[in-house]
């Protein structure tokens, strides 16, 4: 607070360079200043390091025999660890890393997805604005959104006689019932104060979209958006397994074939990691975006 | 004879099924122009559905409201509304919050920079300028309802309507409120309309002040007219005769003919 009124005081230009540098040499250097938060990293890390290697030796002791059916984690590693150490290497069609694999399953992922999120904020939105089309189509919603994403596969294929554009649907189908839903919920809870101000101050439709609408369903949207996004990847796996193509999914199912079931495991760590990433970055981008809106 | 703002036979029917209540039995007021109006009555007498329909945002089941001899029906921005509870967008800035009224009530008749510099001039009017890039869940309650205030100015409404602007602040937050929204009304000859249920606010802020009867079928009861020079001053008028009697007339109307019946 103080800084603007030393700009204007013509003394103060004097002063200013003196100041700051003895201010710069009161900073402690970066190491002291960030010790504690350095500590603090590695003591949450430990927790989870250790139990994961408790969980290890667990699963090396029970498939430590020879005859066991599933391999154990060293034999992971000495089998497939290519694929953990290059995620990037590209040898052929169908020989390439997992990295690759995993970007075109997320190629998909996007445009499926960023269908369903604009189709359906924009019908939720609707839904939520209208009494009629929410008890018209609310029931509708409710039971479509329990069908499971490959029971839409025979029906997309049939439909789009092709697997790229058929995997890309059900990603759309499966994770467009739960923005639509939370999306028409955030909007049927604005509350009547926000109305009644768009009303004095006769915004128009557009205005009151933009300006009103979807900054304040913004929290019930981002969790439409994380649980739709979710959906997705588990859909895009279960329907990469059935199209083929390249992608982490049909992966598996080419390993399984080939049984080369180490190469499973790996690509199952990298699935996982890679949906908790998505679900983290969507939480992230949906804390930035409704910073403010809960602070009444 | 026209007058500025008329509330004319303004009845209001609130039926659920067969269940049928009048809250508004044949409201009629006349405010001119940069008159001062306070209406006060007890809770649920229907004061608040009043300013709503003068607003636009209810709709009078009969009668109407004229501004300028004209019927206005629908909410407006010549009809600016202080609410309650501030009703700032939270996910803007006090700035932007004043800023949408601003571009919207003036996008289409002034220059980006004249738009910018109305909007600090009612920033400033509320000295609120030092705010103007927090957001409304950063400062406290009398800070927002100052920011309302600016909002409301910014429209340059033909009547401000304001909804129990005070009332959820404290006593000396409001106090100090009161004697600014008094200073900017004398400086900016606003028409306000003013909702309340304290008898001092109402004899200290206005010119006159409408009494309504208990509700259902509430109506005015009383208009009193408050004599009192401008500007005023809230510690002079504390042994003000003239005061006392506004205040004697008000309680007596409040606590002796219309006294407040809870519902059985």
């Amino acid at each position: 607070m103080t800084m603007p009124v030393m700009k204007s005081d013509p003394m103060a230009s004097f002063y200013d360079e003196e100041i700051e540098e003895a201010y710069r040499r009161r900073r402690p250097p970066l190491l002291i200043k960030y010790k504690a938060n350095i500590q603090s990293f590695f003591a949450s890390l430990m927790a989870p390091l250790v139990t994961l290697a408790l969980l290890l030796l667990i699963w090396q002791l029970i498939c430590i025999g020879p005859t066991s059916a599933l391999p154990s984690p060293l034999r992971i590693w000495s089998e497939a660890n290519d694929l953990i150490l290059h995620p990037f290497y590209e040898a052929g069609s169908q020989d390439m890393g997992l990295g690759w694999r995993v970007l075109t399953s997320l190629k998909r992922v996007a445009v499926g997805f960023g269908l369903a999120s604009v189709a359906g904020i924009l019908l939720g939105a609707v839904v939520g604005q209208s009494q009629w089309a929410t008890r018209g189509l609310d029931p509708i919603f409710q039971v479509l959104r329990t069908v499971p994403p490959l029971a839409w596969l025979p029906i997309s294929l049939a439909a789009f006689r092709d697997s790229q554009p058929s995997a890309i649907f059900v990603i759309f189908i499966t994770s467009i019932w739960p923005i639509i839903i939370n999306t028409a919920v955030g909007i049927r809870n604005i509350p009547q104060d926000y109305r009644n101000v768009a009303a004095v101050l006769q915004l128009n439709q557009a205005e009151f979209f933009w300006k009103i609408m979807i900054p304040s369903a913004a929290p019930y949207i981002f969790t439409g958006l994380r649980i739709g996004v979710g959906l997705s990847w588990l859909a895009i796996v279960a329907a990469e397994m059935l199209t083929g193509g390249v992608g982490i999914g049909f992966f598996i199912w080419d390993a399984w074939n080939s049984s080369r079931l180490p190469d499973i495991f790996v690509a199952l760590i990298y699935i996982g990691l890679t949906g908790f990433i998505l679900d983290r970055v969507v939480a992230f981008i949906g804390n930035l975006a409704t910073r403010g809106v809960h602070a009444n | 004879m026209s007058s500025y703002l008329s509330i004319e036979n303004v009845d209001k029917v609130y039926a659920r099924g067969t269940n049928v209540t009048k809250v508004l039995d044949n409201v009629c007021l006349k405010v001119e122009k940069g008159q001062f109006v306070s209406i006060i009555g007890h809770s649920g007498c229907g004061k608040s559905t009043l300013l709503n329909i003068v607003a636009g945002l209810t709709k009078a089941t009969s009668g109407g409201v004229l501004l300028e001899d004209r019927e206005v029906n629908a909410p407006g921005p010549d009809r600016a509304v202080v609410f309650q509870n501030h009703s700032l967008l939270p996910w803007l800035s006090t700035y932007d919050n004043v800023r949408l009224a601003v571009d919207k009530v003036f996008g289409a008749t002034s220059t980006r920079a004249k738009r910018h510099e109305w909007t600090m001039h009612n920033l400033e009017l509320v000295q609120m300028i030092h705010a103007k890039d927090k957001k409304p869940g950063e400062i406290s309650g009398g800070m927002k309802q100052r920011v309302g205030i600016a909002r409301a100015l910014a429209m340059q409404p033909k009547v401000l309507l304001l909804d129990e602007p005070f009332g959820a602040l404290d006593a000396l937050t409001r106090a100090h409120l009161q004697d600014q929204v008094m200073a900017l009304q004398e400086r900016l000859g606003n028409t306000v309309m003013m909702i309340t249920h304290d008898v001092d606010e109402a004899v200290l802020l206005s010119d006159r002040i409408v009494m309504m009867t208990n509700g259902p079928q509430a109506t005015i009861g009383e208009v009193l007219d408050v004599p009192l020079r401008r500007p005023r001053d809230r510690i002079a008028l504390a042994t003000d005769p003239v005061y006392l009697d506004c205040r004697q007339r008000v309680l007596q109307f409040l606590y002796e003919r219309h006294r407040y019946v809870e519902a059985a």
